[in-house]
């Protein structure tokens, strides 16, 4: 009998040798006689134990070896490893590990779990039982069930996903469009990459319930040009969906169309702006639009467009399979359901945790991240981007809430939290704020094209001390231009990393260097 | 030379054939011109507008507003090097500096002996384990200096 080992197929486990690993054991069970099925599935999120491999045992549990490099192998194969053996990398089962069970996995339930491109397995767990729900309800039905919800954009903008839809719903036109913003250019965010890797086919379904709710027939998915593994797998599970029939003119023997199709981006982080990257979809500059008109009234080709993030959309199978009212009890305040939040930067536990909203910094940080890895002080964490603020550690018992957040200058967005020990240099961080935004900026408006290559000369001249005082004033005064002046959230929202930092740490702008 | 410049036209014109049709096609025809011929030249601009109905300096205009597509040649492999906010918790300087010195190149430049084009990446979404390097499409995190000199070595052979 053939044992079977899996092993994740995850960009980051790659980075840490996954598929060295997984060669390696094929070498040592051929080696052994042991015959073994070697099945690569999506990342647990655990990246501290990236190459983690999980062997079945006697009695069908996963049992969890971790990290598992390949030239550890040898001496665990010896030691029993397609047995179960007991040995010190030896981790039991994920779902018994704390960091693990601590969890509340909606939207990641299957990731590391199933092969990302096997539709019986996905089936198997719980895969397209929402599509098979919604084909049996009207599209206003199964838009009141998304509102009802009360999922947000989980992109970062926290728009009432069901809004979007009811206004794409309201429009006459021949064609609508269900686009997927996938260009998760975010530091410190890697929720959508892991979905799309680890669980493909439940973005599909989500757009596809998207496209039947809307009456959209073509859907595109927006994907990052650094993302080539997310590619891969997303255009497997699309060639899987559409042979078994979940795709294609009649979906699912409906007599509903819908056609979906990746498209790749080509390393402007400006396509994260929704309305940048329907021009970029056209085959123009991305360049950001005025609104009105909405993407919903007027967005791809000019025509009524659902965009949605990844993880919007990728948490509507379960919404529609469950109900509004299951995914609703998760959360606080106007913030419901979960949210999969990436600990990134500088913590030893870093890796992906979905945990209903309401969860504090500091449980995030500590209980779950580890503290930091360097085994230094944690003096400055980012959440939301790079367009996040700089919290210090008096702020890291806010709980992780759309409005609790916004009460206090900073924003959850799209969940990323990268943290800094005390050897950080807050004011070259504010620095580099502007500069990321001098090179992303779009150019159409001058706030942020010209504001931030002025916000990078006026930081240069306090970091060099150059009449400090009048620089940090003319520094205050120009977020206020940028933040007020321009078009979109990256000209608009750059100030926040960089007056969160003069705020929070003012030292760090006043001392000579 | 001659044959190089026929292979590449013929490559372009099959590109333009198989992407006809197809609603938005310009950052799909870029993307396939530059994996196929490796970077997008003048003259590919010229025939890729006359082929789309639009005018060279919109073509110009788009493949020099994204960051990916390059307008000249690269070395035999593309090394990207992130440096957003979780790398550089993580002191990505240091590597950064290290690369540099041992390809002697800056941010878009090619080592002389024509093997790496060295890029800055803005995250590369491996931020749980960086620093982070892109090699092609391999992937590495934790990356020290004494990890990158490996990771250099490895890919100058292939």
């Amino acid at each position: 009998m053939s044992v079977r080992v899996y092993i994740s197929r995850d960009a980051a486990a790659q980075a840490l040798g996954a598929d060295e690993t997984a060669a390696a054991l094929q070498v040592a069970a051929a080696a052994r006689g042991t015959g073994i099925t070697l099945k690569r599935v999506g990342s647990r999120g655990m990246v501290w134990l990236e190459p983690l491999v999980e062997v079945e045992d006697a009695n069908g549990q996963r049992i969890a070896y971790g990290p598992l490099t390949a030239d550890r192998v040898p001496e665990l194969v010896k030691a029993g490893l397609f047995a179960a053996a007991p040995h010190e990398l030896r981790l039991g089962r994920v779902e018994d590990l704390p960091w693990f069970a601590k969890q509340e996995r909606l939207t990641f339930a299957r990731v590391g779990v199933t092969d990302p491109v096997d539709l019986d397995d996905y089936v198997a767990h719980g895969g397209y039982a929402g599509l098979k729900r919604a084909l049996g309800m009207a599209g206003a039905e199964i838009v009141d069930e998304v509102l009802e919800s009360g999922l947000r954009g989980r992109g970062g903008a926290a728009f009432p996903t069901g809004i979007k839809w009811r206004t794409v719903l309201e429009q006459h036109a021949v064609q609508k469009y269900v686009v997927c913003n996938a260009d998760e250019g975010d530091s410190g965010t890697f929720s959508d990459r892991m979905l799309m890797e680890g669980d493909p086919l439940c973005l599909v379904e989500g757009m596809t319930i998207a496209a039947i709710a809307v009456g959209a027939t073509r859907g595109y998915i927006y994907l990052r040009c650094e993302y080539p593994h997310a590619g891969h797998a997303l255009r497997e599970a699309i060639d899987v969906a559409r042979a078994r029939g979940y795709l294609g003119p009649d979906v699912c023997g409906s007599g509903r169309a819908f056609e979906l199709e990746v498209r790749m981006g080509a390393g402007a982080y400006i396509c994260g702006e929704e309305t940048a990257l329907l021009e970029s979809l056209e085959g123009k500059r991305a360049e950001v639009r005025y609104r009105p008109p909405l993407p919903a009234i007027k967005g791809l080709f000019g025509q009524p467009t659902i965009i949605n993030n990844v993880i919007s959309l990728a948490s509507v199978p379960i919404i529609l399979e469950r109900g509004a009212a299951f995914y609703r009890d998760y959360g606080m305040g106007r913030s419901r359901g979960t949210l999969p939040i990436q600990l990134a930067g500088n913590l030893m536990h870093g890796g992906l945790v979905e945990k209903a909203f309401g969860v504090t910094l500091r449980e995030l940080l500590y209980d779950f991240g580890g503290g930091s890895a360097s085994g230094r002080p944690i003096r400055a964490v980012q959440v939301g981007g790079p367009l996040g603020a700089y919290l210090p550690e008096s702020q890291f018992d806010t709980p992780l809430d759309y409005e609790a957040f916004t009460a206090i200058g900073a924003l959850v967005g799209h969940g990323g939290i990268v943290a800094f020990d005390d050897t950080v240099d807050m004011a070259r961080m504010a620095r580099y704020a502007m500069e990321f935004c001098a090179i992303e900026s779009c150019g159409k408006c001058t706030p942020c094209r010209i504001g931030s290559t002025r916000g990078v000369e006026v930081i240069d001249r306090i970091l060099q001390g150059v009449e400090r005082q009048a620089n940090l004033a003319q520094l205050e005064n120009l977020c206020e231009t940028m933040q007020h002046g321009s078009l979109c959230g990256l000209g608009g929202m750059t100030p926040f990393p960089v007056m969160s930092a003069v705020k929070h740490f003012p030292g760090d702008f006043s001392r000579d260097r | 030379m001659a044959a190089t410049e026929f292979d590449n036209d013929s490559t372009l014109e099959r590109i333009l054939a198989e992407h006809a049709g197809m609603a938005g096609p310009l950052l799909p025809i870029l993307h396939a011109v530059q994996d196929a011929l490796g970077h997008i030249a003048p003259e590919h601009v010229a025939r890729i507008a006359a082929a789309l109905n639009l005018s060279r300096a919109e073509v110009h205009g788009v493949v020099s507003f994204y960051h990916y597509f390059r307008q000249h040649e690269p070395g035999r492999h593309v090394l990207q090097v992130c440096r957003a906010e979780a790398c550089q918790a993580m002191h990505c300087e240091r590597t950064e500096q290290h690369v540099k010195q041992q390809l002697g190149v800056d941010y878009g430049g090619t080592s002389p002996d024509g093997v790496f084009t060295l890029e800055a990446a803005y995250c590369l979404g491996n931020c749980a384990a960086a620093p982070t390097v892109m090699v092609d499409e391999k992937l590495y995190g934790r990356v020290t200096p004494e990890r990158l000199e490996a990771i250099l070595a490895e890919w100058r052979n292939r």
